[in-house]
């Protein structure tokens, strides 16, 4: 049986009423779901919620930094704001979102019924609202939540942190765990589900992307745990590793959390290349330029990313050799990265371009992360670095490649496929002002803390000198508009799910190619009961043969 | 129906609600304990309840779907890629202490005692300090009091590596006798590996008594405790862990559930002790040896 149909499924339904082959009646049905698409929309939802929580955080930084002097919060405050805003963006929005995304789409891309490890599944995701209330909850105890930065640096965490910093702990325990336990499902689901006719090179981008994610996810973020395991054996149990006075070394944290840090910062990244080089080819009407050069590239720097944690603490003592290799192995990166780059301009190079919803977002995506990723360049520089570190235009840096970059590939990402997923179209017109909404506050929001940061203003402070009073002026008004703009995401979602127009072809976008198009619209509730035949899988390929 | 043989999705389930529970409430518990809120430690004890409960629970149903002949080649390969990536996960996690190890030995001491650049660091932080490994001395005695002596290696520690290395050799004979259909050798194999891990146990538990009775070797014992306790202890606890496991495949294989050709509970216990196994040679040799 080479298709899929809903003939099969509907028999299923009449022939037996097992109670394994539709959706549970009621709310329990979320609770125990082993479905894939219902725990991606967990995920996603989740993802939402915690994008708002982070941004109103946001928004308190902004009104704070809005003119100089200290007007609506005490400094410690602040820094709560500061380490909490960045915590739940990390953990609780951008990586949610993309394990959200990957349960949803990848099932159906290589031609699965479901993820390998269903109950598994299920269970990552109903980690992560303990996991995010025990996070949150430490703002509420005594002393306050954790104040030191989201890079949580020893002997600020340490030594000199509130008693919440043990909740934090364990919930950072928690968010791993989840992480761990979705990595290998993707894992499994990419190595065992996907449909016999369908080679590793003949995989869609995406699913390339988020499967070498996978691997980083699974080397690094135990790592992330036993960091937070020493730092709760010193604060509680009297070792020493990260004090001097024992024999340990704070710098050591450093180097501990960064090797974690380094690969989840391409954690946050890879998959969103996986989603823009779908977009790209669907509205450029030609198969990806480079597929091959695309996952070599990917995997190169996953690969790298392993060896070039320390540039993140040239100053924080360190011998010159090492800086020096740390530069060079950072600098390396740019060429895949710049590959990747190069590949999306030359699938739109004479393509017969149309300019939906996604394709803006993906096109957004393709020049803002190029900035973010010049910055990127300047800052790996030791000499330039040691002027950067710490200022504003490191803050400038990782929010054009984590907003306008991930985040943005996010949204694009949900544009894309929503009408698959609901079988309804959302209002393009007021889409495309969402677009040119944030397209335009983003940049006014980050743009200027290149030159705040440049001019020396440091990051993490509620106050600052007059001489930074403009542009600090501007990037919050920025940043409102900017936070604006998710409510109007909200009710654009919203609206579409209720009072969105039906879609019923399979294909939503013309010339959208892969097997999740030839599923009908919405997507049925268990995705491929038969497997796909290579015929179609090829003719479904988006990077070979004719658009 | 074809499409029902095809492929195999396990139905909804509560369990994973519950462990989230267990999860939330083990160490939100433990936290609090931390705090001296005497609520804190009940909620923990509670917890733990909670994810055993869950743990039995999950697995108990796993099993039963497993005999009942519900999963197929796939769902089995789908395990196996699952068990292996996990073990490699656990790796990662030993490896951050095992990198803080070799970051104390060989940077930060020698760091403390002015090596390499760092002459003002010696000279002004603690210039009485001199560097030395194992740590007996640290650079602020007042803070981090020394041991009066260490374990060494061709004590309790070679003894039990020899244990660990024989139980290897056991489980594998159980496993040959496994693919073999014989029966008692199997039973005999899994024994003689349990009662190896538990004698493990027992001379570790021995080593620590005399860590903390006679040698005041402690976790606040500076560096050098503190990754030896983090390292031996979190290995220990994965060898309660697998010998826990062991005795649970025991019981199934007492009951009949392998066979030559399905035995994947079985292969997945043997990976994870092979991994304890291969952890423990690390810490052997660096923990214990070459000091």
């Amino acid at each position: 049986m080479a298709t899929t149909t809903t003939d099969i499924e509907a028999d299923i339904h009449h022939a037996h009423d097992d109670h394994d082959h539709g959706p549970e009646p009621g709310l329990m049905r979320w609770v125990k779901t082993t479905n894939h698409k219902d725990i991606g929309y967990l995920y996603m939802w989740f993802a939402f919620a915690m994008l708002l929580i982070g941004g109103a955080m946001a928004m308190v930084i902004r009104a704070e930094l809005f003119t100089p002097g200290l007007q609506f919060v005490e400094p410690q405050f602040f820094n709560q704001m500061t380490t909490m805003h960045g915590l739940i963006m990390v953990f609780g929005a951008i990586m949610p979102a993309f394990v959200g995304l990957a349960n949803i789409q990848i099932p159906t891309m290589v031609g699965a019924p479901d993820m390998a490890l269903p109950r598994m599944n299920n269970w990552s995701f109903w980690i992560l609202p303990f996991a995010g209330a025990m996070l949150l909850s430490t703002m509420f105890m005594e002393g306050g939540g954790p104040a030191f930065g989201w890079t949580f640096y020893a002997p600020l965490s340490t030594t000199f942190a509130p008693d919440s910093t043990d909740f934090f702990i364990f919930a950072i325990h928690m968010l791993g765990f989840s992480s761990i336990m979705g990595a290998i499902n993707i894992i499994a689901t990419v190595m065992n589900m996907r449909a016999s006719g369908m080679k590793l090179m003949d995989m869609p981008l995406f699913v390339w992307t988020w499967f070498i994610t996978a691997f980083l996810l699974i080397a690094a973020m135990p790592v992330l745990a036993g960091a937070v395991t020493m730092m709760l054996t010193d604060r509680n149990f009297g070792t020493s590793f990260f004090d001097a006075a024992g024999g340990g070394d704070p710098v050591m944290f450093q180097h501990i959390f960064w090797f974690f840090g380094h690969p989840e910062v391409y954690i946050m990244i890879l998959p969103a290349f996986g989603i823009v080089s779908q977009i790209i080819p669907t509205f450029a009407r030609k198969p990806l330029f480079g597929y091959s050069s695309m996952v070599y590239a990917t995997a190169s720097i996953a690969i790298l990313s392993f060896v070039v944690w320390a540039h993140h603490m040239f100053l924080t003592g360190m011998p010159v050799a090492g800086q020096m290799y740390f530069m060079y192995a950072t600098i390396l990166i740019s060429v895949p990265t710049g590959v990747k780059v190069f590949n999306w301009v030359t699938t739109m190079w004479k393509g017969s371009m149309t300019f939906e919803i996604p394709m803006m977002w993906a096109i957004a995506f393709v020049i803002l992360f190029t900035v973010g990723g010049l910055s990127g360049l300047m800052l790996g520089i030791v000499p330039a670095d040691i002027q950067y570190h710490d200022t504003y235009f490191v803050v400038a840096h990782f929010h054009y490649v984590l907003v306008s970059g991930a985040l943005f590939s996010i949204i694009a990402g949900v544009y894309y496929w929503l009408p698959k997923w609901c079988g309804r179209m959302f209002n393009e017109k007021l889409a495309k002002i969402h677009f040119w909404w944030a397209v335009i506050s983003v940049n006014v929001l980050f743009f200027p803390m290149h030159f705040l940061g440049l001019a020396g203003m440091p990051r993490r402070i509620p106050d600052y000198s007059l001489q930074f009073a403009d542009f600090n002026l501007i990037a919050s008004l920025g940043g409102f508009a900017f936070g604006l703009s998710f409510l109007l995401l909200a009710y654009i979602v919203v609206d579409c799910i209720r009072n969105g127009k039906r879609v019923e072809e399979p294909r939503v976008w013309e010339s959208a190619k892969g097997l999740e198009w030839t599923l009908p619209t919405p997507a049925p509730y268990h995705t491929f009961n038969d497997e796909p035949s290579r015929e179609l899988i090829l003719k479904e390929s988006s990077h070979t043969g004719v658009h | 129906m074809q499409s029902n043989e095809q492929y195999y999705v396990p139905s909804g389930s509560y369990w994973p609600m519950v462990g989230s529970v267990g999860m939330a409430a083990l160490l939100g518990g433990f936290a609090s304990s931390l705090h001296d809120n005497h609520l804190g430690t009940g909620i923990m004890v509670l917890g733990l309840g909670i994810i055993l409960f869950m743990v039995f629970g999950w697995m108990g149903q796993v099993v039963q779907e497993s005999e009942a002949g519900h999963y197929n080649l796939q769902v089995d390969k789908s395990f196996r890629i699952g068990m292996g990536w996990f073990i490699f996960s656990e790796v990662m996690f030993f490896a951050a202490f095992f990198g803080a190890l070799f970051y104390a030995r060989e940077f930060s001491v020698p760091w403390l005692n002015g090596e390499g650049n760092n002459f003002w660091t010696g000279e002004l932080l603690w210039p009485e300090f001199k560097a030395a490994w194992p740590l007996v001395e640290m650079p602020d005695p007042q803070l981090y009091p020394s041991p009066d002596g260490l374990i060494h290696a061709w004590g309790i520690p070679a003894i039990n590596t020899m244990l660990l290395l024989a139980s290897g050799a056991t489980l594998t004979w159980a496993h040959w006798a496994l693919l073999n259909n014989k029966r008692d050798q199997l039973i005999y194999g899994m024994i003689a590996t349990i009662v190896l891990g538990v004698i493990f146990i027992g001379f570790q538990v021995a080593e620590y008594g005399e860590a903390y009775g006679h040698l005041n070797l402690k976790m606040t014992s500076g560096v050098y405790g503190s990754t030896f306790f983090m390292l031996t202890g979190f290995h220990g606890f994965h060898v309660v862990l697998g010998t826990i496991m062991l005795v649970v495949i025991l019981m199934r294989v007492i009951r009949g559930h392998f066979d030559a050709d399905n035995h994947f509970g079985f292969e997945a216990v043997a990976w994870y002790w092979h991994f304890v196994d291969v952890v423990w040679l690390g810490l052997f040799i660096y923990v214990y040896w070459l000091v």
